[in-house]
């Protein structure tokens, strides 16, 4: 790992100002970070340790009705606090879903929005990639790459966004805080995320100096009851998705008022699936409907290597988390979070 | 420049004069603490081999600054036992041979204790293998370490009840 110079800000303008220095990354709790300090795919001049900024790990309601979540806020207990996760059941199963306990317990809110991909060409410094290295060129186009994006992807890099959190944070239209040297913004967070095209060293719309601060969600009501989060693994735990979905449905005498639906492991970013949601709105929940918006959601899905098949896989977990979150909410999250083998009573399990 | 910290670990403060910002917390208490119960196994938060309690709540000690945790509370698998009497759960993974080789056995135990103060999971085996899965055992011990699990959690419950009581 290369040295760098450690400096621990005690509030958000202290951060803003030292980064200012060249070479500055933001840290917090560091789990995506350190690991890829540790192999030289990211090398800081200086670590900005935000940790100790007091009043950024708060969950805090809103008078509308949503919730503004700090940046701090670790993964693990915004999963267990039990008022959100009766608010955005999807959001609570998506995060438990992730990781291991260990690490859901460090990794932070802000952390999860800007993880980097878990491409392992990024992650090699010997291997070319236009994302660490812009102009070295793509080792996975034509390498192993059976994991990378369907949807979204350039001939300059075709690596997927990792998190599974994010999907369903997309789904229901989440808003980002940012501080930054020019004050305060917000940004939709399906927006903060850039496509590669050209230029896939770009992640996101932020700037330098810019630090994200809170999330905040809109008045979770409509889509509480019917909203699920799946996710197909490699295997059955700790691992990341090779396809996901997150769907939440507002019912309304037994038709789909609104859906929102989301694939997680396809693109550069979380995928909004908005022709597949105009297709389900006002319909009678049913195989046939799923099916046709599962399509609508993939018709721009091209494989970029030996991947076509997750373009089928996408389109069947899209159906089945349909189905599930049609079904309803279920009264307890299942005991493998997000697996559509995991047995939750009533729901139906042959796909 | 050096750098200061003052943690507490298992129940003693200590103060540290870093000359290197880049140590993690598993090689301050391995190499500087003179601690090394707590294993280096992937060294990349992978494994759970490292696996200790920073203020009650199990994390990776590979994946964490140790800069970072000025101030911080810190338990290691050298601070669970009392005197000679072992942690219920270190006694339950013998009970129920909840190792082989034993080199990943400090982590699980650190991550069961946590498991445990998390209270996520009852005893059902399902969601304790699912709440174990961030710790690797190449001897795949699994069946004992769930075993070894259970037992203890209900013995730290009866416990915790004769203490109400």
């Amino acid at each position: 790992m290369k040295t760098f110079d450690y400096v621990r800000p005690a509030t958000i303008a202290e951060a803003v100002a030292a980064s200012a220095a060249p070479g500055a990354a933001y840290l917090a709790s560091g789990t995506n970070l350190l690991d890829l300090m540790k192999v030289g795919a990211t090398r800081p001049d200086r670590l900005i340790d935000i940790t100790h900024i007091a009043g950024l790990d708060h969950i805090d309601w809103l008078a509308d009705g949503g919730v503004r979540i700090g940046a701090l806020v670790r993964n693990a207990d915004l999963a267990h606090d039990p008022a959100f996760v009766r608010a955005y059941p999807a959001i609570g199963e998506a995060l438990l879903s992730g990781a291991s306990a260990q690490l859901r317990n460090a990794a932070t809110v802000g952390g999860n929005l800007l993880q980097r991909t878990r491409c392992a060409y990024f992650g090699d410094p010997a291997s070319a990639c236009n994302k660490r290295e812009p102009g070295s060129g793509c080792d996975a186009l034509g390498g192993e790459n059976r994991l990378h994006a369907v949807l979204g992807w350039s001939p300059s890099c075709i690596a997927v966004h990792p998190s599974d959190f994010c999907v369903p944070l997309v789904a229901l239209d989440a808003v980002v805080e940012i501080e930054g040297r020019g004050g305060r913004r917000e940004v939709p967070l399906e927006a903060l995320y850039c496509l590669p095209g050209d230029s896939p060293q770009r992640e996101t719309v932020l700037e330098p100096g810019d630090l994200i601060v809170a999330l905040r969600l809109a008045d979770p009501t409509a889509f509480a009851r019917h909203a699920r989060y799946l996710k197909l693994r490699e295997r059955t735990s700790y691992a990341f998705a090779v396809v996901s979905a997150a769907a939440a449905l507002a019912m309304e005498e037994g038709r789909i008022r609104q859906a929102r639906l989301a694939l997680g492991g396809v693109a550069a970013k979380p995928w909004r699936a908005r022709a597949a949601e105009d297709i389900l709105a006002g319909a009678r929940p049913g195989e046939t409907i799923f099916r046709r918006a599962a399509e609508a959601a993939l018709a721009d899905a091209r494989p970029s290597g030996d991947n076509a098949y997750k373009i089928e896989l996408a389109r069947r977990i899209v159906v089945r988390t349909l189905t599930l979150a049609a079904t309803g909410t279920p009264q307890r999250l299942p005991a493998l979070p997000a697996s559509p083998f995991s047995s939750v009573p009533g729901a139906r399990h042959a796909a | 420049m050096p750098f200061s910290i003052s943690l507490t670990v298992n129940g003693v403060s200590r103060n540290v004069e870093l000359d290197d910002p880049r140590v993690t917390l598993l090689d301050l208490l391995r190499e500087r603490l003179d601690l090394p119960g707590t294993k280096k196994g992937c060294d990349r938060g992978q494994c759970g081999a490292c696996t200790v309690l920073v203020d009650g709540r199990r994390v990776n000690s590979c994946l964490a600054l140790a800069l970072s945790h000025n101030g911080a509370e810190i338990t290691t698998i050298e601070g669970v036992a009392r005197g000679d009497e072992l942690h219920p759960v270190q006694a339950a993974f013998i009970a129920h041979d909840g190792f082989q080789c034993g080199f990943c056995t400090p982590g699980q135990i650190m991550s069961a204790i946590g498991l445990i103060n998390e209270g996520q999971t009852g005893d059902d085996p399902e969601r304790i293998r699912e709440a174990m899965s961030g710790n690797l055992c190449r001897c795949a011990a699994y069946v004992g370490i769930v075993d070894a699990v259970i037992e203890a959690q209900k013995r730290l419950a009866d416990a915790g009840r004769r203490d109400a009581a």
